[in-house]
């Protein structure tokens, strides 16, 4: 069981300022690496150029490393312990994968070697293509979008050129509903469409007469979270992207829930003409403190001439053993590049490994486990704080922050959870839910966890009514408390004050 | 395998918490006919079997290791100090996600906060965001930063040609759903003094590239003066390891200043994940694109950090947000971080330096080479870390020979996205090639040459 401050053997106790800033720590004529003495002949430096102080701090190698492990012990992640943040997907990322993803022969090949010389990575990136196109059942993928609102704009710039080539430039409207993520209306603009936003219904699925009536001949597309930011299959699926077909729209889904999908159900088998699959929820690459991920995008036949380019191709060499090589070859209606080179290679090379040793049965048996654990908390929650859609979830569930007989608030709740041990649920997301904490536990923690957890909730909802002022101060065993977002706004102090001021010229 | 720890007495105690039987009674709200098919995926194989599988896999690749490489243009082999890879595999780090919760996230925080500072610093800008995808990708938000800035009569953006051809690509990618024009970059070189007379009242911003996508240090001043008087931003995308010697954009009138980070410390990894650098002048905040960290206090006055001016950002101020951006590069910043620290003032400027020089070296002993010329096109131009070889063959064949007979991996065939430039190619010297390496490099040119 956990005990309320454990999480302060995690959070060492630190001075008032906390640890020091590397320009705090700066001595003038210290470094932190030996590097080897020019061994050719010094050529002059160009005329008219002035040099001045590059600006940078001077620190042993002891103090960078000292530094950043003192960092690295006020911070949290998935290895420290169990991570709920819904809709993020913070399962487990397994150590082989960083592992191989650093073999020096993956990690130091250059992206503009001679194909010849990289038929390796161009083999790895084919299989995953083609395993992805399998997952999601889609005819193509690329592999370039560096992240997952990188893949919905790319998806979005293929609707827009799809539409184009077909006369459409009257499509000017995208659908998302009122659960989406942010960066659904967001992607949207980026493409020179407009977010026209869709309520939902009382069980949490898309609001059926709603997206009928907004069906029209400037619906260009549907951007669609399936399961929904709630945990919820939407109900009428089948019968929304029908509508949004016959309307002559297409239909995209975001893929960021896939993690509950795969080896359940392939989203193309079902209408949805492309999606992109968030390499860093589903395919369990680390998260990295906010990047970087991967999103790679998936279409069905009528958009695969579409997808960002290149995407790597198998081409038979002719010979007589029937020999195959790898080539780039860019989709012959490609909306262009979106980001250099092949994207998030790395990623590609941790999401491989990761299917690899999981196979078609391991997906599915993640998918269903994740599923499995969330509806474990929300039965054994739902009693404690309210569950606004209370019927079987996909991989999270919605509750919100409120105790009866308190005037507590989710962000309470939340702080109070650190105090257990736990990071807390994501909080006010989605919108549509008041109070919203957002609990998504993933496949990869036990049931002793997900038992501790709830023993943690319990009692801060007993802390609620009983104690409101203790849960107001939390959290109380972490390196800092509540922190002041309102005077970190207003003053903007965006960069270290003990840093030497810009532009000095440079001492001789 | 799988990593799901449930063992069978665990899962039926859980169902039957839930008041199911199966785990297949979760999925009733799944259509029935597309229910549970069956993939065709390769069978799982063990940890250990992967292992091999994939160290096979990846020594079929030439890297860096097997041959002695001098492939830039975009992409580069610097020395990565060991203090990197030591903090990135800290999983209190790598496994976290946006540092969304403050008082438990204070470590990356912290390390964002002095990301944005060295940023900062190094730029010569007021402000950097915590993080973009990539140098291209930074490009183009800048781009669209520029767009978004004033009148809609303001919708030309001249872009150089002597921008790298991939960032040039990804522009115009993200154009595809703004009104804008671009032009410049179909030209067969930019010269510095031909933007005065194209940078007007209707253009929202000039892009250029510090050094060049070959190499070559075009004059900041000019151009910033001739942006200054058209009332266009100024753009420049720059190379952080030439700032650890030469004055930056920030200090000649640049407004935006991008770059790829990755010749800060992360490996080449095949061309990604890099880092996006994005560094504004201070009253361009509001517009910024990405995370922003910023410090404060705690109620009894401790200081901390937080993400702030959220209000710009996709998840608060969604369809009118400044950018869509949400996961970003952060662990490349971290990385970027500590190769900063590690090397220090001093340490930058040297590894720039040897950059240079080497790099010169190289350049006037393959000028010296029968039916080669350096730089031909610019032979008078500063040039830093890279440089163009003209060759009197086709580059491929050159190359061919370098990596067959010489164990070399040859520089990059600008005929690829120039077609003025068939036979040209462009070499990148690191501080990782020795003099050895170097002369090793010409033996090769002379026999691929002669």
């Amino acid at each position: 069981m956990q005990r309320a401050g454990s999480g302060s053997q995690t959070f060492p106790k630190t001075s008032l300022h906390g640890e020091p800033t590397l320009y705090e720590l700066s001595v003038g004529g210290r470094s932190g690496v030996s590097l080897p003495a020019l061994d050719v002949p010094e050529a002059p430096l160009p005329a008219g150029m002035p040099r001045i102080d590059n600006g940078l701090p001077e620190l042993s190698e002891l103090d960078v490393v000292r530094h950043y492990l003192h960092l690295s012990q006020r911070n949290f992640g998935v290895d420290n312990g169990f991570y709920p943040l819904g809709s993020c997907t913070m399962k487990y990322n397994p150590k082989i994968c960083e592992e191989v993803a650093r073999l020096p022969g993956f990690a130091r090949t250059h992206p503009l070697e001679p194909p010849q010389a990289a038929q390796g990575n161009f083999a790895l990136m084919r299989r995953l293509q083609e395993w992805l196109a399998e997952i999601g059942g889609f005819r193509g993928v690329s592999l370039q979008p560096a992240a997952g609102a990188q893949g919905e704009l790319t998806a979005l710039l293929m609707i827009r050129a799809y539409h184009a080539d077909r006369g459409e430039h009257n499509r000017d409207q995208i659908l998302i509903p009122d659960s989406a993520h942010g960066t659904n209306p967001a992607s949207t603009t980026m493409a020179g469409f407009e977010a026209v936003e869709v309520p939902s219904d009382a069980r949490g699925n898309i609001d059926l007469a709603a997206i009928k009536a907004a069906c029209n001949e400037r619906v260009a597309g549907l951007m669609i979270t399936n399961p929904n930011t709630l945990g919820l299959f939407d109900e009428n699926l089948v019968e929304i992207i029908r509508l949004v077909h016959d309307c002559g729209g297409v239909v995209y889904g975001d893929g960021a829930n896939m993690n509950a999908l795969a080896g359940v159900i392939r989203p193309a088998d079902v209408g949805v003409d492309l999606m992109h699959f968030n390499l860093h929820k589903t395919f369990a690459t680390p998260h990295g403190g906010g990047g970087p991920g991967s999103g790679p995008v998936g279409a069905c036949a009528a958009l695969v001439d579409y997808l960002p380019g290149p995407i790597v191709v198998e081409q038979s060499s002719g010979d007589e053993q029937g020999s195959s090589r790898y080539v780039l070859e860019t989709p012959p209606r490609s909306i262009g590049r979106v980001s250099s080179f092949f994207g998030n290679f790395g990623m590609l090379v941790r999401a491989y490994v990761y299917i690899r040793l999981l196979g078609a049965e391991g997906l599915r048996n993640s998918a269903m486990h994740a599923v499995l654990n969330a509806n474990y908390l929300r039965v054994r929650l739902r009693d404690l704080f309210p569950v606004p859609y209370d019927r079987l979830s996909m991989h999270e569930f919605v509750c919100q922050g409120l105790v009866e007989g308190s005037p507590l608030r989710a962000v309470d709740i939340s702080k109070r959870l650190m105090d257990y041990g736990f990071h807390p649920p994501t909080n006010y997301f989605p919108l549509i839910v008041r109070e919203a904490l957002m609990v998504e536990p993933t496949e990869t923690e036990s049931k002793p966890t997900l038992d501790a957890f709830i023993d943690a909730m319990r009692r801060i909802a007993m802390e609620a009514r009983d104690d409101p002022a203790l849960l107001r101060s939390a959290p109380l065993h972490m390196p800092v408390g509540r922190l002041d977002e309102v005077k970190a706004a207003r003053e903007l102090i965006l960069t270290d004050p003990a840093a030497p001021p810009m532009g000095a010229p440079l001492a001789p | 395998m799988s990593f799901i720890p449930h063992t069978e007495e665990e899962r039926s105690e859980m169902l039957a918490s839930i008041g199911v039987k199966r785990l297949e009674d979760l999925f009733a709200d799944i259509p029935e006919h597309a229910r549970f098919p069956s993939l065709n995926l390769p069978v799982a194989i063990s940890q250990m079997d992967v292992a091999t599988e994939m160290r096979a896999l990846s020594e079929s690749n030439v890297y860096f290791d097997r041959a002695v490489s001098f492939l830039g243009a975009g992409v580069y082999n610097h020395y990565r100090p060991a203090t990197i890879d030591y903090v990135l595999a800290r999983g209190e780090l790598y496994s976290s996600y946006t540092p969304y919760q403050p008082e438990m996230s204070q470590g990356m925080l912290q390390a964002m906060f002095e990301y944005q500072t060295l940023i900062s610093r190094l730029t010569g800008m007021e402000v950097s965001n915590a993080s973009h995808y990539d140098g291209a990708t930074s490009l183009a938000e800048a781009v669209l930063l520029a767009l978004g800035m004033g009148s809609p009569r303001r919708n030309k953006i001249a872009l150089s040609p002597a921008v790298h051809p991939q960032y040039r690509d990804v522009i115009r990618t993200y154009l595809r759903g703004a009104k804008a024009v671009l032009f410049g970059d179909r030209q067969d070189e930019a010269q510095a003094e031909n933007w005065s007379a194209h940078v007007d009242a209707e253009t929202a911003a000039l892009v250029v590239q510090w050094p060049n996508f070959f190499g070559q240090l075009e004059d900041l001043p000019a151009l910033a003066s001739a942006c200054r008087k058209a009332g266009a931003l100024f753009i420049v995308a720059v190379d952080p390891i030439a700032l650890g010697l030469f004055e930056p954009p920030g200090r000649h009138g640049a407004d935006i200043v991008v770059a790829d980070g990755q010749c800060l410390g992360l490996p080449p990894s095949f061309g990604g994940p890099s880092l996006g650098i994005f560094a504004t002048r201070g009253d361009l905040v509001r517009r910024l694109v990405g995370r922003l960290v910023g410090q404060t206090v705690d109620a009894q006055g401790r200081r901390g950090y937080v993400l702030t001016l959220g209000a710009r950002e996709q998840h608060i101020r969604r369809a009118k947000a400044t950018s869509n951006i949400c996961t970003n590069a952060a662990l490349s910043a971290l990385a970027a971080s500590v190769y900063l620290a590690t090397l220090g003032k001093r340490g930058l400027e040297h590894i720039a330096k040897l950059c240079y020089h080497k790099s010169h070296y190289a350049a006037g002993e393959i000028a010296k080479l029968p039916r080669v010329r350096v730089n031909p096109n610019a032979p008078e131009k500063p040039f830093f870390k890279e440089f163009v070889v003209s060759l009197p063959r086709a580059v491929k064949e050159v190359n061919e020979i370098l990596l067959g007979d010489h164990a070399i991996i040859g520089g990059y065939d600008l005929g690829n996205d120039y077609p003025h430039l068939e036979n040209h190619m462009l070499l990148a010297v690191t501080e990782t090639a020795s003099k050895a390496d170097v002369d090793r490099l010409l033996a090769g040119l002379r026999a691929a040459t002669a």
